[in-house]
């Protein structure tokens, strides 16, 4: 099965940061990201942008509103995601543990809607 | 003799049903990932069994009559909601792997454990895991399950249905887990196993049929976890506790139905082949050396049941059993518990010092126990006002009308003093 791996964290905090703490962390998402490409079940993977560069659309009754800013304002942000395919919900809980951004903010499991 | 035919199949179905349902259940579940499309498709199966056996008669292994005719509605089923769905490999594994099962099938293998480790899987809200256990292994309906956890059928039904529906959509799989997890994973067994019970539990009087059944039902599921997992020390413990709990049963409420407490029940009438069988589970479990909080409270059984021989229980070793639950727990409950054990070895006084540093627990304002705990001990200081108020508190918060009556009895002994 196919499951998204979403990382959520405060990304104000990671800002504030000092800088040996963002090397380690950026070090410990590398190593991960090489474990579960090898382990040969990542189907893809990617590091978002800050929600400050992001922009919502929606069309209702024909007229599309165009704005700056996510979705929703929360304290914990979508910062990137892993998406996997292991046989089954415990590996997929595995793997999620082992991501570096299960310890800084949570990581939610989703399963994938085959078609 | 179409009428009689007919019964025997009836019989024969029902049988059937009561024997293996969970067993059928967890069988295709376990290969089909889909929990509720396994309960349609045996409720399909024995509706066809009570059709077709009245005229062809009963097939000489009929467990495995129902599992063909399941697996065929089972596949169906699959198909019909997959269709449109690139399912088709996982739909061949499935039927392939059925086929091959079935082919060699008169014995089907158990995988109640399985589809308990699902049921009671981390991803499942905890509080349903207990319900979804009763209804997949024992086939328990969803009006039945409502009416002893206290939830309306309709919301029980709807918990019951979205939990069947996240094992499926989340893939969570039906396996014993690995070393690593089983500790953590049994636990959670263990606990809708033990919620199972209390809830019978919880009828004393064993009035409402029902709860009387989920208590027999808790010691039932006890012994497959126990049985399939021989080795797991608290596996043993929880069976042990179960066995002695029940084995007072008969002696919780006297001739009259009124409430006897613990102290004051008569020994004579406690089952003495379950306080046996109980005694010889925890000395098992004790033998491997991973002492966890069912053993411990099945000790503290063991403990209260010494009175069969010495005529008063081990109070010196409830009060350190209820020490290492204390600091296993953080539970106020066992705290109540302990402070009772230190009045009976310390005195009153120092058991109500344990009762007063709990005091500022929110939890214990409507908590029973304790404010019956309370009454006892103050009575025995002398402290009659408030003991007085504390016995209030209780008969208030009680809702068994034999408790409450129990309690209003020793409050007017107090006042009569």
């Amino acid at each position: 099965m196919k499951y998204m791996l979403l990382i959520y964290g405060n990304e104000a905090g990671v800002q504030n940061m000092p800088k040996a703490e963002v090397d380690q962390m950026l070090a410990a998402y590398g190593a991960y990201t090489e474990a579960i490409n090898k382990a040969g079940v990542c189907v893809g993977s990617n590091r978002l942008q800050r929600t400050s560069a992001t922009t919502t659309v929606r069309t209702a009754n024909g007229k599309t509103s165009v704005l700056n800013g996510p979705y929703a304002e929360v304290k914990e942000q979508l910062g990137g995601y892993y998406m996997i395919d292991v046989p089954d919900l415990d590996a997929a809980l595995a793997w999620a543990a082992r991501c570096p951004g299960a310890s800084h903010g949570a990581v939610e499991v989703r399963p994938i809607w085959e078609m | 003799m179409p009428r009689e035919d007919d019964q025997c199949a009836h019989a024969a179905a029902e049988q059937v049903a009561r024997r293996s349902y969970g067993k059928l259940v967890a069988f295709l579940a376990a290969r089909t990932g889909d929990v509720a499309g396994a309960e349609d498709a045996l409720s399909e199966a024995f509706a066809a069994a009570l059709a077709d056996w009245p005229a062809g008669g009963v097939p000489d292994c009929p467990e495995a009559w129902l599992m063909a005719v399941a697996r065929r509605r089972s596949i169906d089923a699959v198909r019909r909601r997959q269709s449109g769905e690139a399912a088709a490999p996982r739909l061949q594994m499935m039927a392939e792997e059925l086929e091959a099962t079935a082919a060699r099938e008169t014995d089907i293998p158990d995988d109640r454990l399985r589809l308990m480790f699902a049921c009671a899987h981390p991803a499942i809200e905890p509080l349903i895991r207990a319900p979804l256990i009763l209804q997949t292994t024992l086939g328990f309906d969803a009006a039945s399950i409502a009416s002893a956890f206290l939830v309306s059928p309709a919301t029980m039904g709807q918990r019951l249905v979205r939990a069947k529906s996240k094992i499926r959509r989340a893939g969570i799989p039906f396996r014993v887990p690995e070393r690593a997890d089983l500790a953590e994973r049994l636990d959670a067994v263990l606990e809708a196993i033990y919620a199972t019970f209390a809830e019978g539990w919880s009828d004393p009087a064993g009035t409402e049929v029902r709860r009387r059944d989920l208590a027999q039902e808790g010691i039932w599921l006890g012994r497959l976890v126990a049985s399939l997992l021989p080795d797991e020390a608290e596996a043993l413990g929880l069976l042990s506790l179960m066995l002695h709990a029940d084995a007072r049963r008969a002696a919780r409420r006297d001739a009259t139905g009124e409430y006897v407490p613990l102290a004051d029940q008569d020994p004579a009438l406690w089952d003495s082949r379950s306080i046996d069988d109980a005694e010889a589970l925890l000395l098992r479990a004790s033998t491997f050396g991973r002492i966890g909080r069912y053993q411990l409270e099945a000790a503290v059984q063991s403990a209260h049941v010494v009175r069969r021989r010495t005529g008063r229980a081990d109070w010196a070793a409830i009060e350190r059993l209820y020490e290492a639950l204390a600091a296993m727990t953080e539970s106020p409950v066992v705290a109540i518990n302990r402070a009772v054990a230190v009045a009976e070895t310390r005195g009153a006084e120092a058991g109500l010092a344990v009762l007063d540093a709990l005091q500022d627990d929110s939890r214990l304002a409507d908590y029973q126990p304790y404010w019956a705990a309370r009454a006892v001990l103050l009575g025995r200081t002398g402290a009659m006002e408030a003991a007085d108020q504390a016995y209030a508190r209780a008969i208030g918060l009680e809702a068994d009308p034999a408790v409450r009556r129990f309690l209003q009895q020793r409050r007017q002994e107090l006042r009569n003093r």
